[in-house]
């Protein structure tokens, strides 16, 4: 039986009209075989351009549909919808995009037209190939996995759990907090770091539906939307999280010394590690073996360095453990499995900053004066190991001090992105130095981008501060004094780029504004969770506008900087969105999964197991009995990779295949 | 090893001292360096920023010339080979320039395509014929003496290949393989300030004062240079500098070529050691004939 094709044309305003000759197309259309009804209509996407298709099916006039207008990805679902409003399956509707294939991007209006009508002719010729498919429905776990416990994933969390669902919240390092725990004071607003998260951090530790596991990663993740199955591994910390109760003796008298490393590019002095007591000389240890990350780490347990545990290193010590009254310390602790199933993960990973060391003209790592930002906020925090003083490496106050913008973004050479954090945070520094010494301060820019809410105003507020803006991007740090008063000093040589000249400024500490990016172990963890990853290292959103925080895995979010550099505002307001998006989805408790899926021939299926490792959702595993290899459609996204490589030609792309390809092929060729 | 051997202008006439230690060292090297036929100046940086177009052509000749033989090409100078590669680049990046050129070329009766690989010699002796051979050639240790490296500021600029542009450390690795000390200063890869010797005298003399300084403080004998230009402007101005600015250098500049011809055992006037302009210094001397 002929199939009987409605084949419905878009004017889209004048976006496809204003190039594409309408009346031509639709004369051309109507002698198409199989066609039974063409119409055109300036908006097909409006109500009445729908309702014209609803008529046409319900009256029985067609049982297939085409509409030429824009791409799929706008309005696919849209005319699908009609489709299955109207009794046709969803999976016997085509498009032609005439819009952004087309009209768009053609001059010539005649040529415009012509490829329309081939664009046209494929399309009909694929739908009489077109088979109806059904969609799968699968069940929503209620419970969400959250990767990561900065201020992303505690936000996330929290939401979660206060909407009285369940979260599994994984964090690598041994205490949650993340950047922000490290910061002393936030911008514009300049509130204290630690008020505004400690609180929430509290919450987190103490959440009767959170569950909480630091010093862990996740390991695997298998399984799809509504039903991930997850594997996480909890490193040894060497003390029992149940029986410590945070008390400080160990971390008091521990005679190990340990390399603070929370970065791995930071300075090896400063910490806000927990620090040893102080004996009667007032001299103390500074970064004990045993130690917490911070004082108000949670959970309040520390970890023992292995590096440098005498214990661990040497074979004897244990003072730790004599001095232990609870019995905490247990020096044979292994690494621990644990498993969770889960309907949403939500990726929050964070960030790490930019390594100068490879900026040699800088001198990082050489002249110790020279700091990164995070060592400055390190610095500047009470509890860190200079008591929140700005000092030089020799305990002088500094008397001048350098802000150097954008280190490793914004430069071609490194990271061609804007960390869009480091203008903020330069000014913040700027404010911090004025309030707590009598230094002058330099700000060395490119632009300064002041974007935010509040932000424009911080820096004008700054301007008033006697802080120095030299516009140019800095050549070289030195210590080879040339001029008189360069002696004993740093010496940034720059362009400046206002007055038209080359400058050496001295100065006494240079702070490197280190951009973000991408944290260790994001491609890894990206893999896990089939999340791609961009040529910027970040992670890659479902649609930069409209699916910021969703991926193009079903059930899997992602929020703050592992996203994009951001700052504590946007990362909050993403982590809020990525939890919004889980609720709403554990609250239709299932989901309609994509019909259109490859799948295996079991008979022509040689078990030669190319597919296997080719396929980038994990989809397809090879069943040893059978020896054949299986697709499990709850993962498969229908990218066809494994149709394409299969050497039997055993796979076939539902909705994309051989036939329905071919078809397309000979309906564009066909007016050639 | 054998190289197709552009020499460059002052390699024959000023720097002739260059000239002749390069001569003295190669057959120890197992160097074959057969001299380009009928080179031509390749304009320096001087006329590239004059006349562009004319100066890539009267570059791009010796280029084509060399394409015959199939074999890369070394110059001993940096400006050299500054301008012979800057000339590839753009030839290879710029077809509107290509076509120019390939015309100029052409009313000569030449052609090149772009296949000839220009490189220092510096590059050629320390990664071609390498570190662990010069010292296993070496019938003396530099044991004592103290060599800053002094870099220049087009070998490395903007992204020659063949070492880090900020941080460049094939001489530095060259000197501890002769055995002598590598003094580490800042100043390696900052301008001598070049032909504004001639021009902008003030300038020029103090680039060359505050590299000095920074050598003399970080405890250097002499210096090691790469290029004819640095040599002259750091050894023969010396006097100059010290006039200008009441100092008391007194730092012997020499070729990376001359230093290896000590350790090969060479006669050190075969080497032009003679006639450098600020004389070697006792404890150098002693060093050199010693050992």
């Amino acid at each position: 039986m002929a199939e009987r094709i409605g084949v419905y044309v878009c004017h889209c305003g004048t976006n496809i009209a204003g190039k594409v000759n309408i009346d031509e197309v639709v004369s051309f259309a109507k002698g198409l075989e199989d066609v039974a009804v063409v119409r055109d209509y300036k908006f097909m996407c409006s109500d009445p351009g729908q309702a014209m298709i609803e008529k046409d099916i319900t009256e029985g006039k067609i049982d297939r549909v085409v509409v030429a207008s824009c791409s799929p990805l706008m309005h696919e679902n849209t005319f699908r919808k009609v489709c299955e409003r109207s009794g046709v399956n969803a999976y016997l509707f085509a498009m032609a995009n005439i819009r952004e294939q087309c009209s768009w991007v053609h001059l010539d209006g005649a040529a415009s037209t012509e490829k329309a009508k081939a664009l046209i002719a494929a399309a009909v010729r694929r739908s009489t190939w077109l088979e109806p498919l059904e969609k799968r429905v699968v069940p929503i776990n209620p419970r969400t996995l959250v990767i990561g416990a900065g201020i992303a994933g505690i936000q996330a969390a929290l939401d979660l759990a206060e909407a009285g669902k369940e979260v599994v919240l994984v964090e690598r390092e041994a205490s949650i907090g993340g950047h922000m725990a490290k910061f002393d004071k936030t911008f514009p607003t300049l509130d204290c770091a630690a008020c505004i998260l400690t609180p929430r951090m509290v919450q987190v530790g103490q959440h009767k539906n959170i569950k909480l596991l630091t010093y862990a990663e996740v390991a695997e993740v298998s399984g799809y939307v509504g039903s991930f199955k997850v594997k996480v591994r909890e490193k040894a910390r060497y003390v029992d999280r149940e029986l410590c109760n945070g008390c400080g003796m160990c971390w008091d008298k521990c005679p190990g010394r340990r390399i603070p490393k929370e970065e791995q590019n930071v300075h090896k002095k400063l910490s806000i590690g927990t620090r040893g007591e102080k004996n009667k000389r007032g001299e103390q240890n500074p970064a004990p073996s045993i130690y917490m990350p911070f004082m108000q780490a949670v959970p309040a347990v520390p970890v023992i360095d292995r590096d440098s545990c005498r214990y661990f290193q040497e074979g004897k010590c244990r003072l730790c453990e004599k001095l232990c009254e609870r019995k905490a310390i247990k020096y044979d602790m292994e690494d621990r499995i644990h498993e969770f199933e889960v309907g949403s993960i939500i990726i929050a990973a964070g960030l790490q900053t930019f390594d100068p060391a490879v900026m040699k003209r800088y001198r990082y790592g050489i002249l110790p004066n020279v700091v990164t930002a995070l060592e400055f906020e390190m610095m500047n925090c009470a509890a860190g190991s200079t008591d929140g003083k700005i000092v030089l490496a020799d305990g002088r106050t500094p008397k001048s001090i350098g802000i150097i913008h954008c280190i490793g973004s914004r430069d071609k050479d490194y990271h061609e992105y804007c960390s869009r954090v480091c203008c903020m945070y330069a000014l913040k520094f700027a404010h911090l130095i004025k309030e707590k010494t009598e230094a002058e301060v330099y700000n060395f820019y490119i632009d300064l981008r002041c974007f935010g809410k509040g932000y424009e105003e911080f820096y004008d507020r700054l301007l008033g501060e006697d802080v120095r803006f030299i516009r140019g991007k800095v050549g070289e740090i030195t210590d080879m004094p040339i001029h008189e008063g360069e002696q004993g000093k740093l010496v940034v040589r720059v362009e400046d780029t206002l007055v038209g000249a080359i400058r050496r400024i001295p100065v006494d500490m240079v702070i490197l504004c280190t951009g973000l990016e991408a944290p260790r172990g994001l491609p890894e963890l990206a893999k896990m969770c089939s999340v791609s990853i961009g040529k910027d290292g970040f992670l890659i959103e479902k649609h930069p506008k409209l699916g910021p925080v969703s991926t193009a895995t079903d059930g899997v979010f992602i929020v703050g900087a592992c996203q994009s550099p951001k700052d504590i505002p946007d990362t909050v307001a993403q982590a809020s969105a990525a939890s919004s998006a889980v609720l709403s989805m554990i609250m239709r408790e299932k989901i309609e999964i994509e019909a259109a899926t490859a799948e295996i021939d079991g008979e022509k299926c040689s078990g030669c197991r190319i597919c296997n490792n080719l396929c980038p959702y994990l989809a397809i595993r090879f069943d040893e009995e059978k020896k054949v290899s299986i697709i499990n459609e709850a993962l498969c996204k229908g990218c066809g990779t494994c149709v394409a490589a299969c050497p039997s030609n055993a796979i076939k792309a539902k909705h994309f295949d051989n036939r329905q390809i071919f078809a397309e092929i000979e309906g564009i060729l066909s007016s050639v | 090893m054998k190289y197709t051997y552009y020499p460059g202008c002052s390699v024959n006439a000023t720097a002739n001292i260059y000239r002749d230690s390069i001569t003295a060292i190669a057959p120890a090297l197992g160097l074959e360096l057969e001299e380009l036929e009928d080179w031509n100046c390749c304009g320096a940086t001087a006329y590239m920023s004059v006349k562009e177009l004319m100066s890539f052509a009267i570059s791009a000749r010796n280029l084509a010339i060399a394409e015959n033989h199939h074999r890369d090409v070394v110059t001993p100078c940096s400006a050299c080979y500054t301008v012979l590669n800057k000339t590839n680049h753009y030839f290879a990046e710029y077809p509107e320039l290509r076509a120019k050129i390939g015309q100029a070329l052409e009313a000569g009766g030449l052609s090149y395509s772009g296949n000839v690989r220009v490189r220092h010699l510096l590059d050629v002796i320390c990664n071609d014929i390498g570190y662990e051979k010069i010292a296993s050639l070496a019938k003396k240790r530099l044991t004592g003496l103290k060599v800053a490296p002094y870099y220049g500021c087009q070998i490395v600029r903007p992204d020659s290949g063949f070492d880090d542009p900020d941080e460049p450390t094939t001489m530095n690795r060259l000197i501890e393989a002769l055995g002598a000390e590598c003094v580490d200063y800042r100043m390696k890869t900052a301008c001598c300030g070049a032909s504004l010797m001639g021009t902008q005298e003030d300038l020029a003399l103090r680039l060359c004062k505050n590299l000095l300084l920074d050598a003399e403080q970080n405890g250097a004998h002499c210096i090691a240079t790469i290029c004819p230009l640095c040599q002259m402007n750091l050894d023969v101005y010396q006097g100059k500098v010290n006039a200008r600015y009441k100092m008391k250098f007194d730092i012997p500049v020499l070729y990376f070529t001359q230093l290896i011809g000590v350790t090969l055992g060479l006669p050190l006037r075969d080497l032009g050691l003679g006639r450098l302009a600020v004389k070697l210094t006792k404890p150098m001397k002693q060093i050199f004939e010693g050992a």
